[in-house]
């Protein structure tokens, strides 16, 4: 009885120490690919950032025999990923899947990009006629005055059809 | 007693950056030139400063003074000298001085460049030194790198194994100015907005001060990404880990700022939006320092991880940037932006270029802060490299297509179908490529097709462009070497910069959609084939080495023809202090490709040993390095264009203080 524990332990171990090696790999090359791509979209939870495809810890290893496991009894991607989030929460999974709680993650860059896309054709075509107080009439005066130089503040300004030259 | 005179030099700084702040902004209220030269003289004083308390830190590594508390914990006798000294930036504190070192080496060049008017000058060097107040105050009080301890250890705890690396010397230094570079345009954008005034002047003054920042921090990331490379051993070189993204964000901000600034520069437009950039870049890089060291996110990079700091570092970046926004939601709206523009048009091709780097910036903002705000609200979840491969790679394939056509339109109204006819070669040449490609190198893979038409594409545009600038083929060979010496730098630079963008994504095409990859558990003796090649570990031997005993093994890898190909010598360290292992990568380059090995733990099966040995031939891989260094070379050449030197001339005229109203 003793010892038969003893071995039960020692082949758990092995088996763990085992399951990054090339041997555990399955048989079917596309189950194996398909394995390995699942692999490289799972967080390692205790590594920094890694996903199981890379690393070495001994929970990486669980994962990934899990994984196959489930990917050589026939289950589709979904399934896997589904399982893994209700095993250890999305945080396990680097591709966070379409749900509510994420749209605001999958949404922004689009947004952004469309408000970007939306502002610039929605632009003004034509430049709005300029409107100078007198104020501004006698400075124009003063400084389009032929003797004057061009100076910073002058180009600086831009007063609306004032730069196109 | 060095190690006191390095804090107190760093106290110094501190006082100095205040006097810099306090009199810089009094000389330009007062419109009193003395004050503002004596804010410069302070912008100085506090660089010497932190150039001495720098100078003291790394003194202290090298003479392994064990009463500092730093060196005590990030240093070791017997450790090689150049990882002495570049251990002092090792660690939170030294990284930190370093930070400091360079934004008072920023501040002081801009209290000694001349092109600037003296008013913006004054108050960017105002602004400059707040920030400095905030960042050397963050050091002296609450981070001092000089701090002694009241016991010393006879020896130190050595630094992180996996810092042990000749690119410790230089990836920082480069990255941070980089980082910090971008200070200086934060400075002049505060400075701008409180004057009132970002025009097409202030587009040209920040533009060297943006092209060396973002050279710089090209540089940086690349040398980091390559020395992730062949340090994790995981046969990658981008893992859109946190670190990782806190360095590309403030770099997509700095790009999208370069093709901004030039739409403010020549034709006034888009003021505003550069002023937010400028603010944003730097905003960025603050983050990014606050990410990697507060330990809020887990990397792969972590190092220096502190959160009980990490907390008055957000508090830095709060300040700073709130205070930068603030400002900019209050004066901005006074800009006014009436250039109009066509919707064909360079202005609107440099648009779609800002859009969309905007989006990826958000991508991967949201992205790395993702994890922390499902936290507010109770929840847990993460992203990682499938997610930002998604959502960038279609947004950065408009950018692409968009891409080689924006230089050959003209400004305000382009000509569509001119520039399609001109790029008509370059898209039959991608197109050709992507054909050839798609036949010919096995297995197929269409996206790998589409990206090397991407990057062919890009490059072929860069040279339609190059040659019809130099008018290749409408005029005389003579004719066109005289335009190659005469035209601009800066063109000259932006074709680089096109070009080496091209080559970085047919590198990136080929390394993700062929990369070979095999492992095997093997004893001496053993074989293994890695697609076209054939492994055979020769032997390990056990090599002692500086601070560590190595287990290196010899690898012969000989080609289908039984050529040798290359002797791979891939290794474990296993360092004397700590007892921490890594795996030193062994690479062969083979043309364009690299073989790259990497060794396993030794493993007792029965009698005999084995070893994992895991393997990766990766295609095309040093065009992924090449292409970064060829847009910094460019960015560099940009900076050397005569134009951005001319304006050094009219010193005389800009310092004179204007004492007419400039409102």
């Amino acid at each position: 009885m003793r010892t038969g524990r003893w071995a039960a332990i020692l082949g758990a171990v092995l088996c763990l120490a085992a399951a990054g090696d090339p041997a555990d790999r399955l048989h079917n090359p596309t189950q194996e690919a398909r394995a390995r791509s699942l692999f490289r979209e799972t967080r390692c939870l205790v590594c920094q950032g890694e996903s199981i495809d890379d690393s070495d810890a001994p929970l990486a290893a669980d994962l990934r025999r899990v994984i196959r496991q489930h990917v050589a009894s026939g289950a589709s991607e979904g399934e896997v990923r589904a399982f893994l989030a209700a095993r250890y929460g999305d945080f396990v999974l680097f591709r966070p899947r379409l749900t509510w709680t994420n749209a605001l993650l999958w949404g922004a860059p689009f947004l952004v990009a469309l408000a970007g896309l939306a502002l610039l054709i929605g632009r003004p075509r034509t430049a709005p006629m300029a409107d100078l107080s007198p104020d501004e009439e006698a400075r124009l005066l003063a400084l389009t005055r032929p003797s004057d130089n061009m100076t910073p503040e002058l180009s600086s300004k831009n007063a609306p059809g004032l730069t196109e030259t | 007693m060095t190690a006191e005179l390095g804090s107190f030099a760093l106290i110094l700084a501190f006082c100095a950056s205040l006097a810099q702040v306090g009199l810089s902004f009094a000389g330009r209220v007062r419109r009193d030139a003395t004050l503002t030269s004596c804010g410069e003289g302070a912008a100085l004083a506090a660089f010497a400063a932190i150039a001495i308390g720098f100078a003291t830190l790394i003194w202290a590594f090298v003479t392994s003074d064990f009463s500092v508390a730093n060196v005590a914990a990030n240093s070791h006798t017997e450790k090689p000298m150049i990882y002495k000294i570049a251990g002092a930036w090792g660690s939170h504190e030294g990284s930190m001085l370093l930070w400091c070192f360079m934004l008072t080496g920023y501040g002081a060049a801009i209290a000694l460049a001349r092109a600037l008017p003296w008013a913006l000058k004054s108050l960017t060097v105002g602004v400059q030194g707040a920030l400095g107040v905030l960042f050397i105050g963050y050091m002296v009080f609450a981070s001092n790198p000089l701090l002694r301890v009241l016991d010393p250890p006879v020896e130190g705890r050595s630094l992180n194994p996996l810092l042990q690396d000749p690119a410790l010397a230089a990836h920082p230094p480069f990255l941070y100015a980089g980082y910090v570079g971008l200070s200086v345009v934060f400075s002049l954008a505060l400075a701008a907005l409180i004057e009132g005034r970002v025009d097409s002047a202030w587009a040209r003054w920040i533009r060297p001060w943006t092209l060396a920042a973002w050279s710089l921090l090209t540089v940086g990331i690349t040398l980091g990404s390559f020395w992730a490379y062949y340090e994790l051993g995981w046969g990658g070189w981008w893992f859109w880990d946190p670190v990782e993204n806190a360095s590309l964000m403030p770099w997509l901000m700095a790009t999208a700022l370069l093709h901004s600034s030039v739409v403010t520069e020549k034709r006034g437009a888009l003021a505003s939006w550069t002023a937010f950039l400028a603010i944003g870049a730097f905003t960025l890089s603050m983050l990014g320092a606050f990410l990697v060291r507060s330990g809020v996110l887990t990397s792969v990079h972590a190092f220096a991880v502190d959160p009980k700091r990490g907390i008055i570092l957000l508090g830095v970046l709060g300040v700073a940037a709130g205070s930068g926004f603030s400002l900019f939601a209050w004066r901005a709206p006074r800009l006014k932006d009436t250039q109009v523009f066509a919707p064909i048009s360079r202005e609107s091709a440099l648009v779609v270029n800002n859009v969309i780097l905007a989006a990826v910036t958000s991508t991967v903002l949201v992205g790395t802060l993702w994890p922390l705000l499902l936290e507010t609200v109770g929840r847990q979840g993460g992203v990682g490299g499938p997610y930002y491969n998604l959502v960038v790679g279609p947004l950065m394939a408009v950018a692409f297509i968009v891409l080689p056509a924006g230089p050959l339109l003209a400004w305000k109204r382009g000509d569509a179908r001119g520039a399609a006819q001109r790029l008509a070669a370059a898209a039959a040449v991608a197109l050709i490529a992507a054909v050839t490609v798609y036949a010919l190198v096995s297995p197929t893979r269409a996206m790998g097709a589409v990206g090397v038409a991407f990057g062919v594409w890009l490059v072929a545009g860069a040279l339609t462009e190059a040659a019809g600038r130099l008018r290749v083929g409408r005029a005389s060979l003579a004719e066109n070497a005289r335009r190659f010496v005469a035209l601009p730098r800066g063109a000259w630079g932006m074709t680089l910069a096109h070009l080496g963008l091209g080559v970085f994504i047919m590198g990136v095409a080929f390394e993700t959609s062929w990369r070979v990859e095999a492992a095997q558990v093997m004893p001496v003796g053993g074989t293994m084939t890695l697609g076209a090649y054939r492994l055979r570990l020769d032997g390990v031997t056990v090599m002692p080495g500086a601070n560590y005993d190595a287990e290196q093994a010899t690898i012969t890898i000989t080609d289908r023809a039984g050529r040798l190909a290359c002797l791979a010598r891939p290794a474990r360290r296993t360092y004397d202090v700590g007892g921490a292992t890594t795996s030193r990568v062994a690479l062969c380059p083979h043309g364009l490709d690299d073989l790259y090995t990497v060794i396993g733990e030794r493993r007792a099966a029965g009698r005999q040993s084995t070893w994992l040995v895991r393997s990766f031939v990766n295609p095309w891989i040093h065009l992924v390095f090449l292409g970064p260094l060829l847009m910094a070379l460019g960015g560099a050449i940009s900076l050397s264009d005569r134009r951005l030197r001319l304006a050094v001339g009219r010193k005389a005229v800009a310092r004179l203080p204007r004492l007419a109203p400039a409102e």
